[in-house]
């Protein structure tokens, strides 16, 4: 092994080695050396994934390469291999997951101080951060698909990490099932790519793409041209995992996980694994119109959907959750237009900005000792200074502040306004990026202002969590209650709230650095003038795709929009939070229509669970009691039985069973059509 | 090494005489008689399976055709013939290790009548290893109905409340399926003049015929995978056995089925069961649905496992008619993996039932708070069983969709549907026994894996995840066999 490969291959393996130490014998050694070890470890990983990505980026590995270290499964051109592959694309990902996940570790001896399993919550960190890894690295679908449900699991796994609480256990089931439907289609995406490329290795099928690129392909009895197919129903897979409309439901509940879990998984690295998907087959993707189409409106259909959620919501993590969820459109909306530089860009900054927000929101929530209704908040910026101050930049940088004329900016300036600059350049001649643009124009105004809603909410205006408010309070939301009971910081009845310890605020810090920084160093590199130099090919765009190419060609409102409808969201928000304090609170105590149809999230749940949820137990029930014990034991081997004992005692009993003769000729019925369905398709 | 495979077929049945001895030389309710009988069992069965390595050791996965073959004049022109190849020396190595892991499963759950269940076991596993290694049809349909006979006992006699019930309808239902086998098999010798297994896969059948001898198998095999809509004897087996009678049931008799389509109705009738592929896949997808939506809706843990094994089932029947490399690998893996994963959440099963005498899932809730390691090993399996990627139970799952894809995009689609039935079952049962607060006070005083049930788990453990991540270890036996199954299958069926 020569030292490139040596270093990626340390990188991704350090974390599976401290999950395995911290997991197997984190019973047995004291827990301090499983959280030394895990933490340790990931610093290592992230120390070498920076030294990766610098050698990449300015350095001397100039080339991408893939080390090969074992068959994984291999039958006839089904052929996959454990690899780390690195070139530009998966050496910024290496980085964005391993800086996060040092820094969650760090801060998470801090929030898990309290807890009795911390063992075995480092041991899921550390085991999420390899499987992300090995997704990242993946050189075929399959460590792609592998990595793909090990984040799941590790997702499903901290969801529910406190087992004893109902609503965790339900949140982390949905998570994995809504999951599941994803990479249902995922899975006959890979399946589809296989039987039309021959290979399902990236390295095989990307240059075989152009030649195939206006194939048509039978599936299901219907001709689609294969590209649309293949690249349609690999982003079913995206959807799920980046929680994009129709399949968002499980992310706002996932919030149920230790607060480190969500700014790690489901905001910074897991749920962006399906904008990486999209612009790591961007080779595919480009010879797919219908199915960049299809991104692009999905992406902005949740970006406008997840904003108008979060202007209603009052956990303060469900609004950050709701603000991941749009900021995931934003970056799969760039990649559908043909930005794939774009919302990787985004989802390089997100990491830094949205990771800050959740951690700054861990933070509050343990000043506030586990309290996360904002409406029990207020005025906090005098307890928690230097969470306040990060949270402002957080904020800052999420709503893309930042002076176009002279380029300037926090860092979500950069990419926001590289995807919405880009969609309006697409959109001239594609009225589907048109319609990405507008919305991803207007919901900036909605994310500024639901954005500082949380602030003003959080940290200014009265306070509410004095000892009258508190307990005078309605206690019914969510499940604080329940956390509550389990690990309170044994306060007593000393409901003042208290900034955070240095071990908590150091990751923030840090964060806060990448939030204003990152977008004005990197932004040259991910989509500036430099980005060919430095992606090197990782992403493929095709000759004719020039919306990055945008500088110059914008008309002067489209370069000021942005930053005016996010002063506008702004101005609301202070009228409403803190000019008029106690306004927003009137307007969604009327719980008028509109408010209602936003606070109930669009009433997918409700949706959701009056179609699929009851008809599974309908189905099941009736296939059991019905098929199962009625007609095929009825008929079978009880009715054998039955018919002898009845024709013995000439007795009539038979007619009872006519019915059941009917229904068993009709279940059998229905088998044939599909056999015929099948024989004809 | 001519005869090792009759070695290691009969080595059983020398722990069964030497079990016949003891008892005659002492009380049979004896304790030390019985704990005798027990050693002799064990010690049987790791011979048996440093046997069936030593088989695989000797094994030359680079041939196609069959290997250790024997050859002996045996009674009216009959023949003992016996031989294994890439296909039937993994179901040996299969067998012979999930019966030591059978005994010490027993080892404290069975009371009554010992002797006579080791003994029942022994001739059992005696049974299986010579249907995986008969190369004679009369010898194989000995072998193979054979079997029924100590299942229907371990059920009838070691089973729960129902199990008369339970035990007459598994006899049933096979029954049938024989009956119309061996009308089929007679045919066959009368008109290929040889009983030869090896000589009858290269005989041509016209296709009138292989329509008819295929439908007489197809009876017999679907009941044993089982297949819907012949499956509703296996949750009530599954139910009324023992925990080592599940695990056999589940680890070897459902592969029966899955073995004999691959030995006998691909390579004889290929035109048949090109014919009846849409069939196999109809049936296949119902029982992946249909059976997923049921296990759902199950109240009895073991109930809803047996369910589930019916539905991983259709994965391997649609997998093996795709007719390609990816499905028939696929689905010998599956049938391999199932069996250690399904044998391994019935000794999960078993865990709790031993110590509470109750499989039903509401009785449970918070095993996790005094259970720890047995929360851990269940949720690996668990993840097996929802073929997580990683663990042996996604190799065969992913293989055989991809393969039928190749056959079928239709059924592919309907199967992939099982992907997301399979988690919501698994999850929400592991969650309603394992997660929550222990609310049933009957459960304060349950105690964590003994180090006899870790012994179980471990070899469990190991198989499931090594195989998840290296499934080459089997391929590399399998390859060879398989790659000259499905050439011979395409030529055949003209494809």
């Amino acid at each position: 092994m020569t030292t490139p490969e040596l270093i990626v291959t340390t990188a991704v393996f350090a974390p599976l080695a401290g999950a395995a130490i911290a997991g197997l014998f984190g019973r047995y050694i004291p827990e301090k050396v499983s959280m030394t070890v895990t933490t340790g470890l990931l610093f290592l990983a992230c120390l070498l994934a920076w030294t990766t990505f610098t050698q990449v980026a300015w350095g001397s590995w100039t080339r991408p390469f893939t080390v090969e270290l074992a068959p994984f499964i291999n039958i006839g051109k089904f052929q996959s291999f454990w690899s780390v592959r690195v070139d530009t694309l998966s050496a910024v990902m290496l980085i964005v997951v391993t800086t996060v996940s040092s820094l969650v570790h760090l801060y998470s001896w801090a929030y898990m101080a309290e807890d009795e399993h911390k063992p075995r919550f480092f041991a899921y960190l550390s085991l999420f951060t390899f499987a992300m890894l090995a997704l990242v690295t993946a050189a075929d679908f399959m460590q792609l698909f592998f990595g793909w449900e090990g984040v799941g699991l590790a997702s499903y796994l901290l969801i529910g990490f406190w087992y004893h609480k109902p609503t965790a256990n339900a949140a982390s089931i949905k998570a994995f099932v809504v999951n599941r439907v994803g990479d249902f289609g995922f899975a006959l995406g890979i399946m589809t790519v296989f039987w039309s490329f021959g290979t399902i290795r990236f390295a095989e099928i990307f240059p075989a793409v152009a030649a195939h690129g206006h194939d048509t392909w039978v599936f299901a009895g219907q001709t689609w041209r294969l590209m649309d197919l293949a690249c349609a129903l690999l982003f079913v897979g995206a959807m799920g995992k980046s929680a994009q409309f129709f399949l968002h439901t499980w992310l706002p509940d996932a919030m149920e996980g230790p607060t480190p879990v969500s700014a790690l998984i489901h905001a910074a690295t897991m749920v962006t694994a399906g904008v990486y998907m999209v612009c790591l087959l961007s080779p595919m993707f480009e010879y797919a119109p219908t199915a960049k189409a299809i991104v692009t409106l999905i992406g902005a259909v949740t970006a406008l959907f997840a904003a108008t959620v979060g202007l209603a919501q009052n956990d303060i993590k469900r609004v950050i959750a709701y603000s991941t969820c749009s900021q995931l459109g934003y970056m799969f909306f760039a990649a559908g237009v043909g930005a794939y530089q774009g919302g990787m860009f985004h989802l390089f900054t997100h990491a830094f900005f949205k990771a800050l927000l959740f951690l700054g929101a861990g933070s509050v929530i343990m000043g506030m000792h586990h309290e996360q209704d904002m409406r029990k908040m207020g005025g906090l910026w005098k307890y928690m200074p230097v969470t306040y101050a990060v949270m402002m930049i957080g904020t800052l940088a999420i709503t893309g502040v930042g002076l176009p004329g002279v380029e300037l900016g926090f860092a979500g300036f950069y990419s926001k306004d590289a995807i919405i600059n880009a969609a309006y350049l697409a959109g001239l001649n594609n009225p589907i990026a048109g319609f990405a643009f507008m919305v991803g124009l207007f919901a900036a105004g909605l994310t500024s202002f639901y954005s500082w809603r949380l602030v003003f909410m959080t940290f200014h205006g009265t306070a509410k969590w004095g000892h009258d408010a508190h307990h005078a309070d309605d206690h019914g939301h969510d499940a604080h209650a329940d956390a509550h009971a389990h690990d309170d910081h044994g306060h007593g009845h000393d409901h003042t709230p208290h900034e955070s310890s240095w071990v908590a605020l150091t990751p923030l810090v840090i964060l806060a650095v990448g939030a204003v920084a990152a977008g004005y160093v990197f932004h040259n590199l991910f989509v500036g003038e430099g980005r060919t130099e430095f992606w090197r090919g990782a992403i493929f765009t095709l000759p004719t795709n020039h919306v990055l190419d945008y500088e110059g060609k914008l008309p002067e409102w489209v370069v000021w929009a942005p930053l005016a409808v996010t002063a506008a969201g702004f101005v609301i928000a202070w009228f409403t939070y803190i000019r008029y304090e106690g306004f927003g609170a009137r307007l969604a105590a009327r719980k008028g229509p509109l408010w209602t149809f936003l606070y109930n999230k669009w009433f997918f749940d409700e949706l959701y669970d009056a179609t699929f949820v009851r008809a599974a137990k309908f189905l099941g029930d009736l296939f059991w009691k019905g098929g199962d014990q009625k007609l095929i034991d009825g008929l079978g081997p009880n009715g054998v039985s039955a018919v002898s004992y009845a024709v013995g005692k000439g007795t009539g009993r038979l007619q009872t069973g006519y019915v059941y003769h009917y229904a068993f000729v009709m279940l059998l019925g229905v088998a044939a059509l599909l056999t015929y369905a099948l024989y004809s398709f | 090494m001519a005869g090792i495979l009759s070695l290691t077929t009969f080595l059983p049945l020398v722990g069964v005489a030497a079990i016949l001895l003891l008892r005659l030389s002492g009380k049979p309710d004896d304790a030390r008689t019985v704990s005798g009988a027990k050693w002799i069992a064990l010690a049987t069965t790791l011979a048996t399976l440093a046997m069936s390595v030593a088989v695989v050791a000797k094994f030359d996965p680079a041939q196609s055709g069959f290997q250790f073959l024997e050859d002996a004049d045996w009674f009216a022109g009959l023949h003992y013939r016996m031989g294994v190849d890439g296909i039937s020396v993994l179901f040996v190595l299969l067998t012979a290790f999930l019966m030591p892991l059978c005994v010490v499963a027993s080892w404290k759950s069975i009371e009554k009548r010992v002797l006579e269940y080791m003994i029942a076991f022994l001739v059992l596993e005696t049974l299986v290893i010579g249907v995986f290694c008969a190369l004679d049809l009369i010898l194989f349909y000995l072998f193979f109905e054979g079997q029924l006979i100590p299942m229907f006992l371990i059920i009838g006699i070691w089973g729960g409340k129902n199990r008369i019930y339970a035990a007459f309808k598994f006899f049933l239902y096979t029954l049938l399926g024989s009956v119309l086998m061996l009308a089929a098999i007679l045919g066959m010798i009368l008109i290929a003049h040889t009983s030869s297994i090896p000589e009858l896969m290269a005989f041509k059948f016209a296709p009138a015929v292989q329509t008819w001898m295929w439908l007489a198998f197809f009876a017999s095999f679907a009941v044993k995978m089982p297949m819907w809509p012949v499956h509703t004897w296996l949750p009530d087996a599954h139910v009324e056995a023992p925990t080592a009678g599940s695990v056999i049931l589940a680890g070897i008799l459902l592969k029966m089925g899955g073995y004999g389509f691959m030995r006998f109705s691909l390579p004889m009738f290929p035109n048949a069961s090109a014919q009846f592929a849409p069939l196999v896949f109809a049936l296949s997808v119902i029982a992946i649905v249909y059976t997923s939506l049921v296990a759902f809706r199950q109240t009895d843990i073991k109930k809803l496992i047996a369910y589930s094994s019916v539905a991983h089932m259709g994965f391997v029947t649609m997998g093996i008619f795709s007719g390609n490399l990816q499905g028939e690998q696929g689905a010998l893996f599956q049938m391999l993996s199932h069996g250690l994963i399904s044998g391994a959440l019935f000794l999960c099963v078993g865990v709790v039932y031993d110590r509470m005498h109750t499989r039903e899932i509401a009785f449970y809730g918070g095993l996790v708070n005094r259970m720890p390691w047995y929360a851990a090993v269940f949720m690996l399996f668990t993840m097996g069983n929802v073929g997580l990627p990683g663990t042996s139970g996604f190799v065969g799952e992913i293989l055989t969709m991809t393969g039928v894809y190749g056959a079928s995009t239709w059924t592919a689609l309907i199967a992939a549907t099982g992907v997301i039935l399979s988690a919501v079952y698994a999850l929400t049962l592991y969650r309603r026994v394992v997660f929550g607060q222990m609310t049933n006070p009957a459960l304060g005083s349950i105690t964590d894996l003994e180090q006899r049930e870790v012994l179980i788990f471990l070899p469990l453990i190991i198989g499931t995840l090594v195989l998840g991540v290296q499934p080459n270890l089997v391929f590399n036996l399998t390859n060879a066999s398989v790659d000259h199954l499905v050439a011979a299958f395409n030529a055949a069926a003209g494809k």
